[in-house]
């Protein structure tokens, strides 16, 4: 049988780099297909030369056999193919079923009829389980459920090739669970899949071939059943990679940040954090686990000033505080990877030395009587570059926004351990990061906490919080409801701790 | 790399202005003039030299620079707060303020040269400082959108301005008493070497402001807490910048630029209060101003002497048969020009890797 699609020979170069060096790829007729590589490897590049976002120097496109020319998405439309990208591209206060059909609604006498359109996304929504209400508005529906809306605004316009870019990049444990069902359904539907990602686990669950991208080349193409994650990760990377993260026992100190009975509102002014209490020592990792919504987000930006605290008491050392500023959050000695790290983390039009003194610009000798000085804030910079290996096209003048996100994250990183803090709040640090980057943020983590440091790690990655972590609290609905030693749990208890469970909870007052 | 960007915002405005005469020939073409005129004109604007006739009027020179010194102060303003992330449309307004502060003093006091005229320059600056607070302060403490208040606020300044101008003693309903000499700008040795055109000592006043511009914006850690404000208001916050007080101070020093712009006209160029009844536009220009010079010292310096010898030839296109909309025309089409940047950009690296494939160089 012939492949539906097939790509010979696609090259494709910006100034600079050669995105897609003479790369061969074919799709089976239902089968999902994984495309793996670092960051920077020229996946999305490839998937945006199939889908007419980018014209290649060479090569040629085949689909169901026939060589065609995609040249703006429309094309790609037009032969079944279809892109859910991983940024949506959604209308935030029109309903389900209006962002479906935009720019192809159905219509009577030039009114759209709203009637058929429901009824067709309901349909749809249906056959493959997606469980989406046709009616309701985006701004009100889960980041999950929108990306389920994007699945479908492909599968209206009867994509039979789906190229998912990155689809689990925003998604939590239970949420890729079930993509994953509904990739299942795809192929069971006779559609064929392309899977974007650097994530060795969902390939593994769900893939029948990969096909792995190294700097612009293609180095292999191997059958999920005969491979496994090491062997992946190698072809990835090009060198051997350890998922277990070396550590020693930790060598707890004295208490370095108290929490107790803590009240945070959150943007809609509800109570959101209600009545946590915690404690870190030094040279110890607490590993924070939860669902996406339980007051991490709120608890960390409580403690890092970018939040007012409604309610408790925060002990740090010795000192009692009520409120905590930005400003003070370094003074004190806290080290803050935050997890938006293009929103809160790094002003992208800066370049990377002015990135790399954002808390100490201020300080001598980078500022001397409100004067920058060019001279030391440069020479700082090169050292932090150096240190924590960021590479960018022109060192550290290059513009943050054009550095690839593992980059971006090891500059963050970087910076926040060379504020030679006395506790590190780590929220999502390997976010979005290929194995590579993930390796080389890990270990610096433990470094840091084997130099006494204290380190609060948030994070959704159930494996990123055994990994790393002395000690596991688990957070619902606001409060702490256990803590448990790595060696001495598993990922089931964890996963009810986290959905709420109470059989399991430590909490003598947990909400009945 | 550092280069090649700023190459780039000034190739990106070359284009927009050389294709906006580009589209104005077209147009006088079609309707019957002659753009020969249209380029003799600008040529003895900004040079003095008649080619028609070939004589040289340095009056012409002196007559440019003196339009273009407000131009290039509220596009210093405009750009200001641009690169704090801020769109000042209100430097119209605090234009008129700071006129309005300068004519007060210029009037009211009596003083040696050397205190009077500093300070009539100073109350210009304070007074378009305070106008623009007042939307620094609303965004800055309940998320007022400064455009809205600064557009109200033009209108309020106008009308304000022409309440205080006539209850100084002497005033009638166009204009005040004439300002006391030792308040001006202006300059007999200026004007006698520009065969008395209205050329004063205000240049001066533009060169510090263009250098303060460039030190505060990148030299000073508080330039560089108003660029990161600008850029990313959430990064900022998070690395302990206190975000609200920089947009007032931000707002403050755009409207002290807006502010000397009035002072260049009531003490340079009219020596007296003008009892404003509508816009003068000089605010209105400086977006163009700043848009144009991409925000930057140098650039702003630039495309202020190009707007101001758009506007100083008007008169002398009229006598040559070219209607004034004509030149309006061009401005207009500048900044649309300008604003299609991403577009022309896209064009450039079109040209640009065309030409590399016809030399094989890839």
């Amino acid at each position: 049988m012939k492949p539906i699609v097939e790509l010979k020979g696609i090259t494709k170069r910006f100034p600079g780099i050669i995105a897609n060096d003479s790369i061969d790829l074919t799709l089976e007729k239902g089968e999902v297909l994984a495309l793996l590589g670092e960051n920077g490897a020229g996946k999305s590049t490839l998937m945006s030369v199939l889908f007419g976002f980018y014209k290649p120097e060479a090569g040629e496109i085949f689909v169901r056999g026939k060589k065609v020319d995609i040249t703006n998405p429309n094309v790609a439309y037009d032969l079944g193919i279809g892109m859910v990208h991983q940024h949506f591209q959604l209308i935030e206060n029109f309903t389900v079923t209006e962002n479906i059909i935009l720019g192809d609604e159905p219509h009577k006498w030039s009114i759209v009829d709203m009637e058929v359109s429901r009824k067709r996304v309901r349909e749809l929504s249906q056959t493959y389980g997606l469980n989406v209400d046709p009616d309701a508005k985006i701004e009100n529906i889960s980041v999950g459920m929108q990306q389920r809306v994007e699945i479908l605004k492909v599968l209206y316009r009867d994509a039979e090739i789906i190229i998912l870019d990155e689809p689990t990049a925003v998604l939590t444990p239970q949420e890729i669970d079930e993509l994953m069902d509904i990739l299942r359904n795809f192929v069971n539907e006779g559609k064929s899949v392309i899977l974007i990602t650097h994530k060795l686990k969902e390939i593994m669950a769900i893939a029948d071939r990969v096909s792995v991208l190294r700097q612009g080349k293609m180095v292999g193409t191997v059958k999920v059943d005969e491979t496994n994650e090491e062997e992946l990760a190698e072809l990835m990377v090009g060198r051997k990679v350890s998922f277990t993260t070396q550590k020693t026992p930790a060598n707890p100190g004295e208490i370095v940040l108290d929490i107790d009975d803590l009240w945070v509102k959150d943007q809609r002014g509800l109570d959101i954090v209600r009545g946590l209490s915690l404690s870190i020592r030094e040279g110890e990792i607490l590993g924070l686990a939860g669902v996406d919504g339980n007051g991490q987000r709120e608890l960390v930006e409580a403690l890092t000033g970018l939040r007012p605290l409604e309610k408790g008491r925060i002990r740090f050392f010795n000192d009692e505080y009520h409120h905590i500023s930005a400003e003070e959050r370094t003074r004190m000695g806290i080290g803050h990877i935050p997890e938006d790290r293009q929103k809160r983390g790094l002003v992208l039009d800066f370049k990377l030395f002015e990135n790399m003194i954002l808390e100490k610009y201020d300080r001598e000798p980078y500022s001397k009587k409100g004067i920058l000085q060019f001279p030391a804030i440069r020479k700082k910079a090169e050292e932090m570059v150096e240190t924590f290996d960021v590479r960018s096209g022109e060192g550290i003048d290059s513009v943050v926004r054009n550095m690839s996100g593992g980059n971006q994250q090891k500059a963050i990183v970087g910076r926040e351990i060379d504020l030679e803090p006395r506790l590190m709040i780590a929220s999502q640090p390997t976010r979005g990061l290929d194995v590579g980057a993930i390796e080389y943020i890990h270990s610096r983590l433990i470094e840091l906490r084997d130099q006494g440091t204290a380190i609060l790690l948030v994070s959704f990655e159930l494996d990123e919080i055994f990994n790393l972590s002395d000690r596991i609290a688990v957070i619902h609905n606001g409060r702490i409801v256990g803590i448990r030693n790595p060696d001495q749990t598993d990922e089931m208890e964890l996963g009810l701790l986290m959905s709420g469970s109470k059989e399991y909870s430590d909490e003598e007052n947990v909400t009945k | 790399m550092k280069k090649t960007l700023r190459n780039n915002q000034l190739i990106l405005s070359l284009i927009a202005v050389l294709a906006s005469f580009f589209v104005a020939i077209i147009v006088m073409l079609l309707t019957r003039l002659n753009p020969l005129h249209f380029f003799v004109a600008l040529i003895r604007t900004f040079s003095g030299y008649d080619i028609l006739r070939g004589n040289f009027n340095p009056r012409y020179i002196g007559e440019f620079i003196q339009t273009s010194l407000p131009l290039i102060l509220t596009g210093l303003s405009v750009g200001f707060a641009f690169r704090t992330g801020m769109f000042n449309i209100g430097a119209e307004g605090q234009v008129i303020m700071g006129s309005l502060g300068a004519v007060t003093v210029g009037i009211l006091f009596d003083l040696p040269f050397y205190i009077h005229l500093p300070l009539a320059i100073l109350a210009a600056a304070v007074f378009g400082a305070l106008w623009a607070a007042i939307p620094g302060i609303l965004k800055a403490k309940f998320g007022v959108h400064e455009v809205v208040v600064t557009i109200m606020l033009n209108y309020t300044a106008l009308y304000f301005n022409a309440y205080i101008l006539k209850l100084l003693p002497g005033s009638d309903n166009q204009k005040t008493v004439d300002i006391a000499t030792s308040a001006l700008l202006r300059s007999d040795f200026l004007r006698s070497i520009t065969a008395n055109s209205r050329m004063h000592w205000g240049f001066v006043v533009v060169i510090i402001a263009i250098i303060a511009f460039r030190f505060i914006i990148d030299r000073t850690t508080f330039g560089y807490e108003l660029r990161a404000v600008g850029f990313n208001p959430s990064a900022a916050e998070y690395s302990g910048i206190k975000v609200q007080s920089r947009i007032v101070y931000a707002m403050i020093i755009s409207g002290a630029f807006a502010g000397l712009a009035g002072a260049m006209l009531s003490l340079g160029t009219f020596d007296y209060g003008r009892v404003l009844y509508h816009f003068e536009n000089y605010g209105f220009d400086g977006i163009s101003v700043a848009l144009l010079g991409g925000n930057t010292g140098l650039g702003i310096l630039l495309s202020g002497v190009l707007f101001g010898i758009l506007k100083s030839s008007q008169t002398m296109m009229q006598s040559l048969g070219i209607p004034l909309e004509i030149v309006n025309i061009v401005s207009g089409l500048i900044i649309l020009f300008v604003a299609m940047q991403y577009g022309i950009q896209a064009l450039l690296r079109r040209l640009s890797k065309r030409k590399e494939r016809e030399d094989g160089s890839i």
